[in-house]
């Protein structure tokens, strides 16, 4: 055993992001962290290397109990992190940032042929061979990746956690970073890897530790595992499977709101085909990374359409920019709420009524009676917890956040919204609550694109569920077509 | 319960006053105002009317600021607007504007506010359109601005005689100063602007969380372009108040660093710099502040030479009364116990 984690628990204001989680590394084994959003991964990963300190719990280090104190304090004791987004320097040489911040000194400074050496040995290790004096930016990023593990294993290093490595990486270069990742395995080095691509899992891990909604699922060989299983896992459905779908599963053929015909983009989703009906529920299924975001952000008009076309009504556009699908009646809820939804310095009043303003003209402002009556409706229909409407919403917690930003939209009446995870970290009641009023608004007319990682969610309230898998459309489901089980196998790549 | 908070210039306020007794207690007839002429004379008055080309400039540096941009070139706009209506009067030898004629008062104040509208579109259409930085982008405009009013007077300081246009500047009206008046005038056009209709909430929605504002459909663009080209009207109708006061267009040293006093001014009334909060009153309020100390130091005869590290002592401290970390720590000091979050 090298690194141990035991009871550990970790909350954020109102929401249990780690609850009572246990996790063994050891020597020599590649072991793979698995969970959809919000199941604790990252959480978990930034209690074992000092970002966030656990509220409870137990880490022991070779035996040992730890408690690293920094990022950098657990460096020093020999667990070193390679994070999604490559934290290094473009600017400097690959030498200088491989010994960044430990560079050896001498009288004059820096040692620089030391450096080099140095730099060389790390990359010597790895088997790869590299110019150390070629600044970072000019090579490849799979090689950039390398990088960044040479330079966690300059240090004295037992285990190498890796968070999601291989999301910018094509095929060649992940196969050239499981070899040193094999390699290293055989030194006796623990290896903790974060992924979502299912097929990378199975092609490199000994063992899968599943989390989900903060709390450890198990842990597996992989071996012994069957992907179906690993994807029930990860999405969950026991609770759940009782209860009945919310939607009835076929509507009365009617007019199209909007189809989307072979729509593509770069880096993004490729073959998306589909039709939206009012007061249909289209529900997208697939796991983190498989497009959905993407897909969302493409008929949002955020990220260009490369081929392919949307048709609202009669028109067909090829083009679409963010403008224009609010006119054609579009609304997003995002899934990062704090990069994307929230204006932290206003209050949920301003906050919840900016959509209805901004289609108002800005010339035309909302009586404060207006906006009263409007905000009081919607906290007492969504439960949203808040002293009063004037407080700043960046005081409120992550799930009352979140109904507000769905209440913008919702007060804006949209022909169609999508929204992208809207029931993340928000307590059981409320997704209920908020169930219910996709429900009724649909039936009213309202049509909606639902993204969640939580399949029984896609599955209680969608007339119809896109399948997505490594960005790709694979396939649609309709009417009693609709199955958790089918989804999964389709998710999972499992032929029917 | 209600969670409205207290102004965040109240401090701001407190250090106002406290200038004004510091001042009463050295010399008795500060407070005093007086009706001689047919206008008010006294300390007070003075030191507003001093202050309003500061405060015209810290209002639309408020609006800029809310957006989470800044706006640097409000010197040189300054410079420009004057030069263009000396040069529109005078008709000086070489300048570029000697053909052009202009004679009604309403054509010069329009001529110089076009000019200024053209330099907001610059500085607006180069932050939203091109994306770049509003400090490099004003920058620009700073840096060229002062060689374009030089352009407009053929590098000379432009003296002229108008006595309608001198009156925006030394002139009084009512009983009081007419800088004052015409900035009255464009507090309550920009107040009701902005509170009046939904732009003030919109520019803050901008400024809080830009790609949040833009999800919502908010023209974040266009709402930046109109900050720009409001702060620089206000800086083009300083300018023509300074010109008109000095009766000359000196392009070197009109509106000189008064970018700077208007952003310490709207810092100091309590809008937060990153955006997203914004106080037209607090900016008014930190304005006349600057403009208090100034004039105490000057009339106190402590060299001028001080005035700026004064000042600077006044702004750091008024910064650490804002700051909610600061607060906590001397409350945590005198054991008053936790702020309440």
């Amino acid at each position: 055993m090298i690194l141990e984690a035991i009871g550990l628990r970790m909350g954020f204001t109102g929401v249990k992001a780690l609850d009572g989680v246990n996790f063994h590394l050891r020597r020599g084994e590649i072991h793979a962290l698995m969970g959809e959003n919000g199941a604790g991964k990252s959480t978990l990963i930034k209690c074992l290397t000092g970002v966030y300190q656990p509220d409870s719990g137990q880490l022991l280090l070779a035996g040992e109990p730890y408690r690293p104190s920094s990022p950098q304090h657990a460096t020093e004791l020999g667990i070193s992190t390679v994070y999604q987004e490559i934290n290094l320097a473009p600017n400097l040489s690959v030498a200088e940032n491989i010994c960044l911040g430990r560079e050896p000194r001498g009288p004059f400074g820096i040692r620089w042929k030391e450096v080099r050496q140095r730099a060389k040995a790390a990359l010597a290790r790895l088997q790869i061979e590299l110019d150390v004096n070629a600044p970072l930016g000019s090579i490849s990023v799979a090689h950039q990746q390398l990088v960044a593990i040479a330079r966690a294993l300059d240090v004295s290093c037992q285990a190498l956690i890796l968070d999601e490595p291989t999301s910018s990486l094509d095929r060649n270069e992940v196969d050239q970073l499981f070899e040193v990742l094999r390699r290293l395995k055989s030194e006796g080095m623990g290896i903790l890897f974060v992924t979502h691509f299912l097929d990378q899992v199975y092609a490199i891990s000994d063992r899968i530790t599943v989390l989900r909604n903060g709390r450890l699922v198990g842990e597996f060989v992989t071996s012994e595992l069957p992907k179906l299983d690993l994807v029930s896992h990860m999405i969950g459905r026991s609770a759940s499977e009782l209860e009945a779908p919310l939607a009835p599963r076929s509507l009365s053929a009617g007019s199209t709101f909007m189809s989307v015909e072979k729509m593509s983009g770069s880096r993004s989703t490729q073959d998306v085909s589909f039709e939206v009906s009012p007061g249909e529920v289209v529900g997208l299924a697939g796991l983190l990374g498989s497009g959905r975001t993407e897909t969302l952000r493409m008929i949002y008009g955020i990220d260009p359409i490369q081929s392919g076309s949307i048709q609202f009504g009669n028109r067909r556009r090829s083009k679409l920019n963010l403008q224009t699908a609010i006119k054609e009646g579009l609304g997003l809820c995002p899934e990062d709420r704090k990069s994307e939804g929230i204006l932290p310095d206003l209050s949920v009043r301003e906050n919840l009524m900016l959509v209805v303003q901004n289609r108002r003209g800005w010339w035309r402002r909302l009586s404060r009676k207006e906006q009263q009556e409007t905000v009081s409706n919607f906290i007492n229909r969504l439960q949203i917890a808040t002293p009063d409407a004037d407080r700043p919403i960046q005081f409120l917690s992550g799930g009352n956040q979140q109904k507000v930003l769905l209440a913008r939209w919702l007060a804006a009446n949209p022909k169609l919204l999508l929204l992208d995870e809207p029931t993340r970290g928000i307590d059981v009641g409320a997704k209920f609550e908020i169930s219910n009023l996709i429900e009724s608004l649909r039936q009213g007319g309202m049509s909606f694109l639902f993204v969640s990682s939580e399949l029984e969610e896609v599955f209680r309230s969608s007339n119809k569920v896109l399948v997505l898998r490594d960005r790709r459309m694979v396939g649609e489901l309709t009417g009693d077509e609709i199955d958790q089980n089918r989804i999964m196998g389709m998710i999972a790549g499992n032929p029917e | 319960m209600n969670s409205r908070q207290l102004p965040p210039y109240l401090w701001t306020i407190a250090l106002l006053l406290a200038v004004f007794i510091f001042n009463a207690a050295f010399s008795p007839g500060f407070f005093t105002i007086e009706w001689r002429d047919g206008r008010l004379f006294g300390s007070l008055v003075d030191i507003v009317n001093r202050a309003v080309p500061v405060l015209l400039l810290s209002l639309g540096m408020t609006l800029v600021i809310a957006t989470k941009g800044v706006d640097l070139s409000v010197g040189a706009v300054m410079a420009i607007c004057g030069a263009v209506a000396a040069c529109l009067i005078a008709h000086p030898q070489g300048s570029l504007l000697k053909d052009f004629q202009v004679e009604s008062l309403a054509g010069i104040i329009a001529a110089a506010l076009l000019v200024a509208v053209v330099c907001g579109l610059f500085n607006g259409l180069l932050v939203a359109k091109i994306k770049v930085q509003p400090i490099v982008a004003t920058l620009l405009l700073m840096v060229t601005g002062r060689g374009i009013a030089q352009l407009l007077t053929n590098g000379q300081i432009v003296v002229f005689e108008h006595p309608e246009f001198q009156a925006l500047g030394s002139g009084s009206w009512f009983g009081l100063p007419s800088p004052i008046w015409i900035f009255m005038l464009s507090f309550v056009l920009i107040g009701l602007l902005v509170h009046g209709t939904a732009f003030g909430k919109l520019a803050a929605a901008t400024g809080s969380n830009e790609t949040a504002a833009r999800y919502a459909g908010v023209k974040v663009d266009s709402i930046k372009v109109w900050v720009y080209v409001i702060c620089a009207v206000c800086a083009g109708i300083a300018g023509l108040i300074g010109a008109a006061d000095i009766k000359a267009a000196d392009s070197n040293n009109a509106g000189l660093y008064l970018e700077l006093d208007a952003i310490l001014a709207v810092a100091v009334g309590g809008t937060a710099m990153a955006g997203g909060k914004f106080t037209l009153v607090g900016s008014v309020i930190g304005a006349i502040l600057m403009q208090a100390l100034t004039t105490t130091i000057l009339t106190r005869g402590v060299g001028a030479e001080t005035t700026s590290i004064l000042k600077a002592v006044v702004v750091v401290a008024v910064c650490l009364l804002q700051s909610p970390a600061f607060r906590e720590s001397y409350r945590r000091i005198l054991g008053l116990g936790r702020a309440q979050a």
